[in-house]
């Protein structure tokens, strides 16, 4: 028992860690897809440019690179063969997200009553957690640091079983039309397709920690969406996004449910891995 | 074009300014959001915390700051939030505001009749905000935590301007 809570101790201090780097640096594919990509037009070259500063500062003073250090938003992938006890998982999870509010002085987000007394929690808890059994026995924990400037521009459409490759595009293009220059871009999109309506919304934030599964797709959402030329900041020009991730599921015969999840230039995330005897 | 604007403003100085021209602010900045706005529309028959006449506010919920640091990232957060309440503050004098993102048509209207400005800060660069803010207090709302109302000095910060005084628009 007292070996297990050191082991938790350990464990939730390894999120904490991973947190707060996370709402620091960005991922060495978020950053270089932000360091590469071409200003044209618009404003797009003083946006880039202090996008570009305010990581280096971020870097260099250790402040969050945004004030928003988001909603915990995690993906608990549990091996089949795991001997983690979820209960436990679930204890990491909250311990480290706390942990890492505190220490890496995130701001406190998150209300309680989301419709009349929205007071703060003060705590940025509870987490948004979600569990899927994987192949293996690793515990894989996938966070983002999800902020809501891009989060309110986030959508699900559910299009006409018929509605086919266009359809999808055209949906993800008028999302992005009413969001305009609100989510911060240059932007990332993760897109769910298939499942249910909320099975889609959850792929949609899955996707940012996964390789696209219709590159076809994916990249046709990708060159619509920059020839909007909401330009970075929405200041017009290009580029407007920088990546897309595309995740499909099964669905019903009657439904195409369509869901985009958007996130601002800041895709900040963590991905913290357990192997047996580490949860 | 690079302009400068100390605030508090003259009001000729608004003129001066045309969208799409680069800006950096300087000065004095008041800082509230979504509950500070309902409030300060609230209190305009009463007594508004701070004075609206020549002055800013900007829209932002600072992070924590952490120990030797003015204040936490500081970057703007969706002035479209804020549309509701907009007219409403600029007829009452608060003309010059900061944010991110577009404006819904009445506020591009209200700025036009009352001569204010709506200037965007570059959205995300919370660290680059916090190294242009020399001291930052709270003078209302404490309650609402991240959310309260704030007075900052700032030197160098950088915006756009949006629409302008006459009611132009820039959008790229």
């Amino acid at each position: 028992m007292i070996q297990d809570r050191g082991m938790l101790q350990k464990a939730a201090e390894r999120v904490s860690e991973s947190l707060i780097n996370a709402s620091r640096k960005l991922p060495a594919e978020i950053e270089e897809a932000i360091l590469n990509a071409e200003p044209e037009g618009g404003k797009s070259l003083s946006v880039l440019s202090a996008i570009k500063e305010n990581l280096e500062i971020a870097g260099r003073t250790g402040l969050p690179m945004c004030q928003d250090t988001g909603a915990f938003w995690c993906l608990a992938s549990i091996g089949r063969n795991s001997d983690a006890c979820i209960g436990n998982i679930e204890k990491v999870i909250l311990a480290g997200a706390a942990e890492a509010s505190e220490k890496g002085f995130f701001r406190k987000s998150i209300v309680s009553d989301p419709v009349r007394k929205r007071s703060n929690t003060s705590t940025n808890l509870p987490a948004f957690i979600f569990y899927e059994t994987t192949d293996g026995d690793d515990v894989e924990l996938s966070f983002l640091l999800k902020g809501f400037g891009s989060e309110n521009c986030s959508s699900v459409r559910m299009l006409n079983p018929t509605a086919g490759e266009d359809g999808v595009v055209n949906a993800v293009v008028e999302m992005m039309k009413a969001a305009g220059g609100k989510p911060c871009p240059p932007v990332f999109l993760g897109i769910g397709i298939g499942g249910t309506m909320d099975r889609a919304a959850f792929l949609s934030k899955k996707a940012f920690f996964r390789s696209s599964d219709d590159t076809v797709l994916s990249n046709r959402i990708l060159e619509a969406v920059n020839e909007l030329y909401i330009g970075p900041g929405g200041l017009g020009g290009r580029p407007t996004a920088l990546g897309v991730s595309v995740l499909t599921e099964p669905t019903h015969i009657a439904g195409l449910p369509v869901a985009m999840t958007v996130n601002c230039w800041a895709e900040r995330k963590a991905v913290v891995r357990f192997r047996k005897g580490e949860i | 074009m690079m302009k400068s604007l100390h605030l508090p403003y003259a009001e000729e100085e608004l003129k001066l300014i045309n969208a799409g021209d680069d800006v950096l602010l300087s000065g004095t900045l008041y800082v509230g959001r979504d509950q500070v706005h309902k409030r300060l529309c609230e209190a305009i028959d009463r007594e508004p915390p701070f004075d609206f006449e020549g002055n800013a506010i900007y829209y932002m919920g600072p992070s924590p700051a952490p120990p030797s640091f003015v204040i936490g990232a500081a970057g703007p957060t969706t002035s479209a939030r804020m549309d509701p309440f907009s007219p409403i503050l600029l007829k009452a004098g608060l003309k010059v505001m900061v944010g991110k993102g577009p404006r819904g048509p009445l506020v591009r209207e209200a700025v036009k009749e009352c001569g204010g400005l709506y200037l965007q800060a570059y959205g995300g660069c919370g660290a680059l905000y916090a190294s242009r803010i020399r001291s930052s207090e709270i003078i209302a709302y404490p309650e609402l935590g991240p959310e309260a109302l704030l007075k900052l000095e700032i030197s160098d910060f950088p915006v756009v301007c949006i629409i302008d005084s006459r009611g132009n628009l820039f959008n790229g």
